[in-house]
């Protein structure tokens, strides 16, 4: 089992609630020891899909399996394979630490002796070893998360999910999940990361799915999306004068479309170089000068918003 | 771990499930003072207050006072486990992991069980004290407290059933269900002496079994006849069982 390739293959995966469409034939795959990112703008059906791979929905159409087993066939043998760090902390705050902790290792089934090495490693880790008798009511959101990791990881997961793992987190509590969870990783450990964080995604993730409308839009490593944008390479330019009128900009050769906020405009085009040294001549010939003008590749941002459509809403910051 | 799993369809992985939900809920749920009091003073000052200045035996108040106690408490907490894992977002959580629908309702159904059991000790324990009453026949008692209790604690789950996450909307089912049906159940009036109408409605309720096992057990006459109520209360426990698993997985598959 652990020699294929895919630890989830999803397949025309799709959930309807009364006449609303969540998520609309997802097809995808997650790779062994791969750490996943899954972007998606508020209600493109990012948390359904998870909810529905976790075994917390039932998906109205289509299939997907975890570790090889189906998830709606053999339900409770593809949960024991993960374990679901969620973005509101669910602990039972009238439980302690090592009681929350125990009770999922327990509800996994492992064995005492398992469970109370891997919990007191884990919450050392953590840095929650000084509070395990304290109940999770004292605890602030941070310290919640990092009991939440905690009581995910000592199941001994496969895969891994976080769904906005350090979204309203301190720095340093963002920092120590971060940290954990890509040493986890190279370690084999595969993670499938919701997040809406855009540097968090790049840096961590070796693939990315990003999701609309309940559909995938791309899926590819972070790298290759970049290249895949290379038609939105972009000039920066801003006037301290009047800006020109926009279609003399448009006119300037290599430049596919433009956009503007306030006194900043964007040229779009392949080659930003040649782009950005017509402006400083076509300067040069009329009664403008240049605040500032500066080449830009497209930020992980940029190729999010361009695959869910928002980029043609939204201006230019 | 997986290997534990591998074997998912066995009842001993179904009841290790039920056992941790028992035993999280006991630490949650049961063992507070304001469920620990209420399980207790209520049943008590509900039928003390019914009772008060009525020419009755004291004696004879402890049976309808045992019924009610294991009426109250073994389907108190129920309803309301998990609508507050609901609210909490526990419940999401919970049924991620790899623990069958049966074995969550299992355990809460266990939970029920326990706690009225164990309380209806109280007013056992207090009316052979305090009154002439006495226990003529245990295997009665036993059959009706922990049949009863199971067969209350089944009916708790099922009205926990409705996808709602706030408590009070099913504290109201709850009570909507629970207080008609212990006016129709014997335990107040024996089933005999009842109006004609309520002695028709009284076979439809648990408690009037439980009730009637009870009673033989402190020395009173059965209204029904001795083999009907225990299995009555066990048909009852199936069907609300089955009830409380088809209306939660239907909800559930919802993602309610």
């Amino acid at each position: 089992m652990s020699g294929q390739a895919n630890i989830i293959e999803v397949k025309g995966l799709s959930k309807t609630f009364w006449k609303t469409v969540a998520v609309n034939q997802v097809s995808f795959a997650v790779r062994h020891g791969e750490l996943f990112g899954f972007l998606g703008p508020n209600g493109a059906g990012k948390t359904t899909t998870v909810r529905m791979l976790t075994g917390v929905l039932e998906p109205t159409e289509g299939t997907a399996t975890i570790q090889g087993h189906d998830i709606r066939s053999e339900a409770l043998l593809s949960r024991a394979h993960l374990a679901v760090v969620p973005e509101e902390a669910n602990v039972y705050l009238d439980l302690s630490l090592w009681q929350n902790i125990m009770l999922m290792a327990e509800l996994h089934g492992m064995g005492r002796k398992q469970r109370t090495h891997n919990a007191l490693e884990l919450l050392e880790s953590l840095g929650l070893a000084d509070r395990k008798h304290q109940k999770a009511r004292t605890l602030s959101k941070g310290l919640r998360q990092r009991l939440m990791l905690c009581a995910a990881l000592v199941t001994e997961p496969e895969i891994l999910f976080l769904d906005e793992p350090t979204s309203g987190l301190d720095v340093q509590s963002a920092r120590l999940i971060r940290r954990i969870v890509q040493e986890l990783n190279t370690k084999g450990l595969t993670v499938f990361l919701t997040t809406h964080n855009m540097e968090e995604a790049e840096k961590m993730c070796s693939r990315l799915a990003i999701i609309n409308n309940g559909q995938i839009s791309a899926i590819d490593s972070p790298r290759r999306l970049h290249s895949a944008m290379r038609c939105r390479q972009f000039v920066e330019v801003s006037f301290l004068s009047e800006p020109p009128p926009m279609s003399e900009l448009q006119s300037l050769s290599g430049v596919s479309s433009l956009d503007s906020a306030g006194n900043t405009i964007r040229l779009y085009t392949e080659k930003p170089g040649r782009t950005a040294a017509e402006i400083a001549l076509f300067a040069k010939s009329k009664p403008v000068e240049i605040e500032h003008l500066c080449t830009r590749k497209p930020s992980l941002e940029d190729v999010f918003l361009y695959f869910t459509g928002q980029n043609k809403k939204e201006p230019a910051q | 771990m997986t290997a534990h799993i591998k074997n998912a369809q066995s009842w001993g992985y179904h009841a290790h499930g039920a056992f941790i939900i028992l035993k999280k809920n006991i630490l949650l749920y049961y063992l507070k003072p304001p469920v620990l009091i209420f399980g207790v003073l209520f049943p008590v000052f509900f039928f003390l207050a019914f009772k008060m200045g009525r020419p009755i035996a004291p004696e004879n108040i402890v049976p309808g006072m045992v019924a009610m106690a294991v009426w109250f408490t073994a389907s108190a907490v129920g309803p309301l486990v998990t609508p507050w894992e609901r609210r909490a977002k526990t419940y999401e959580r919970l049924i991620a992991t790899p623990v069958s629908l049966q074995a969550i309702l299992a355990g809460d159904v266990l939970s029920g069980l326990l706690f009225g059991a164990c309380l209806s000790v109280i007013p056992v324990i207090l009316g052979l004290i305090l009154t002439d009453a006495c226990i003529h026949n245990m295997v009665f008692l036993i059959m009706g407290i922990v049949l009863g209790a199971i067969s209350f604690s089944s009916l708790g789950v099922l009205l926990a059933a409705p996808p709602a996450s706030s408590p009070s909307n099913i504290m109201l089912l709850s009570n909507l269900v629970r207080l008609p049906l212990l006016f129709v159940s014997g335990i107040f009036l024996p089933i005999a002496e009842m109006p004609f109408w309520a002695r028709w409605v009284a076979p439809a309720s648990p408690l009037s079994y439980a009730g009637d096992l009870i009673r033989i057990s402190f020395g009173h006459e059965a209204y029904f006849p001795l083999w009907l109520s225990p299995l009555m209360l066990v048909f009852f426990t199936a069907v609300l069982m089955w009830g409380a698993y088809k209306f939660h997985r239907r909800w559930r598959a919802k993602g309610l």
